[in-house]
């Protein structure tokens, strides 16, 4: 065990709301540790190759993947902000504020006053026959293979889910000349921005709404499945069963947020359907429970990247003031910040996002 | 002790070209052409999957590497013996356990590819070796 390190705040994934976090910390004058597994900063904008939507402030008109670097270059002059990549923040013990960092079978103690928890989200799965055949995707999972390493997942891929990662997978693959027979949405009609599904259906992709997928088939792996129709209660329409040959099945059906460290932590959780699933019970300052505990991005409720830059940013200038680190701005700066988040929240898509946060925070919904 | 790299060498985006989307082609492919990224040729590596001599793009993760090759189950499940692929390829749904020089469990997914790796299907549970 290597000696240990003291920092103000930790913060742990380098996605979105991670480095947002970082650099609202970094300006306050706070020393910063901030962590990810992976050996490249940027979560998962480092695939996102549309441009982004929203304000100026959230870089609408940017693509995903050049954002990450926007903020590395900030936080790389500052000198009170490490960036930590390769290691694992592999657990944190709340008693003491000790975080285990895991560096290639090595571990490494950080006893940080504040814990910025910005582990994103996970891909959810779908039950359905055969759901386990290699060729059965994640969308992320594709947008990884193809975007970040220019490699293919196959010919012809069916795309279930119309939210809008279905809908900018989906057309992600056609830039890289793979086909996509069918999208297949259980919904009556089509989840994400119109804007989106409308570049598909110019493409000539067929959008099912109403559908679903029954059956994935293949032995060993995925080389068709069976797409039928549902009713109003979500059954298959006895007889609208169908083939569709296929060799990628490709799942955009939402992500659940990864809160193991908020478990650890012993922070009060609660399952909120409209975020994905168990969510830390938090402030409108993304302060948890655990008062040395804040949360930041998907991994406190599943939105978007645009709304994880804004969440992480709250919680890092909360954060840095809880420890008397005030930038001079912090108050203005954190109202703008929460009236930022009201507008996206406030599109009628968003109603169930305003409800799960009611229910998330301490002050509205029972606890 | 502490690792810095720079952002992802992998993909870089292209400046705007406007270029047509192109026809789709055949086959679990290494893109070349992008209307938006380039992915600069990296070094060449030469691996074993299963004792097969596979070549991949040093860095990129182990399942890259063999699903460009056209390997895609990855392994079998220890009771009902189903095939695996990955999943989230983030290193979060450990469906694409693998024995990675001699250590099993490993997610592939993730786990960057290095010269002479000896990469193979993994079998049951997996034992640590013990030294």
């Amino acid at each position: 065990m290597t000696q240990l390190k003291e920092v103000d705040i930790a913060v742990i994934g380098a996605g979105p709301a991670g480095l947002s976090a970082a650099l609202a910390c970094g300006k306050s004058g706070a020393t910063t540790l901030l962590i990810d597994f992976m050996d490249a900063p940027g979560g998962q904008l480092i695939k996102q190759t549309h441009k982004f939507f929203g304000s100026e402030r959230q870089f609408a008109g940017t693509r995903g993947i050049q954002i990450p670097s926007i903020f590395i270059n900030q936080l790389s002059q500052m000198p009170n902000v490490q960036l930590v990549l390769g290691v694992n923040a592999s657990g944190y013990y709340a008693d003491s504020g000790v975080l285990t960092l895991e560096d290639g079978g090595k571990f490494i103690k950080v006893k940080a006053k504040r814990v910025i928890i910005a582990t994103g989200a996970g891909e959810k799965a779908l039950a359905f026959e055969n759901n386990d055949l290699p060729g059965v995707y994640g969308a992320g999972a594709v947008q990884t293979l193809m975007n970040v390493y220019g490699v293919t997942p196959g010919n012809r891929v069916l795309m279930v889910g119309s939210g809008n990662i279905g809908l900018i997978v989906s057309y992600q693959l056609i830039q890289a000349h793979v086909q996509v027979v069918s999208l297949v949405e259980a919904a009556g009609r089509i989840g994400g921005y119109l804007v989106h599904a409308a570049k598909l259906r110019r493409a000539g992709v067929p959008i099912l709404t109403s559908h679903t997928i029954v059956r994935a088939i293949g032995e060993e792996t995925v080389r068709g499945a069976v797409v039928a129709q549902v009713d109003q209660s979500w059954q298959a329409v006895p007889g609208s069963e169908r083939e569709v040959a296929c060799d990628v099945i490709c799942l955009a059906v939402g992500l659940t947020p990864l809160v193991d460290m908020m478990w650890q932590a012993g922070c009060e959780m609660k399952y909120v359907p409209a975020l994905g699933g168990h969510v830390p019970v938090r402030d409108e300052n993304m302060r948890a429970s655990n008062p040395a505990v804040y949360v930041a991005g998907d991994a406190g409720g599943v939105e978007e990247a645009s709304s994880a830059m804004i969440s992480g940013e709250i919680a890092g200038i909360s954060a840095a003031v809880s420890l008397g680190f005030r930038a001079q701005d912090a108050d203005a700066r954190l109202a703008l910040l929460k009236s930022d988040l009201a507008a996206i929240r406030s599109a009628p898509a968003g109603e169930k996002i305003r409800a799960g946060i009611m229910s998330a925070t301490a002050c509205g919904g029972e606890r | 002790m502490w690792k810095i790299q720079s952002y992802s060498h992998f993909a870089q985006r292209r400046e705007e070209s406007g270029r047509p989307l192109g026809r789709p082609r055949l086959g679990m492919v290494r893109l070349k052409e992008h209307p938006i990224l380039d992915f600069p040729p990296g070094r060449e590596v030469a691996f074993t999957f299963n004792g097969k001599e596979i070549r991949g793009v040093e860095g990129e993760p182990i399942a890259a590497a063999l699903h460009a090759a056209g390997v895609r189950v990855l392994r079998h499940s220890p009771v009902l013996g189903r095939a695996r692929g990955f999943f989230c390829a983030i290193g979060t749904c450990s469906s694409c356990l693998m024995t990675v020089d001699g250590v099993p469990n490993v997610r592939v997914c993730t786990e960057p590819l290095t010269q002479g790796m000896v990469i193979e299907t993994q079998k049951g549970h997996g034992h640590l070796p013990i030294d």
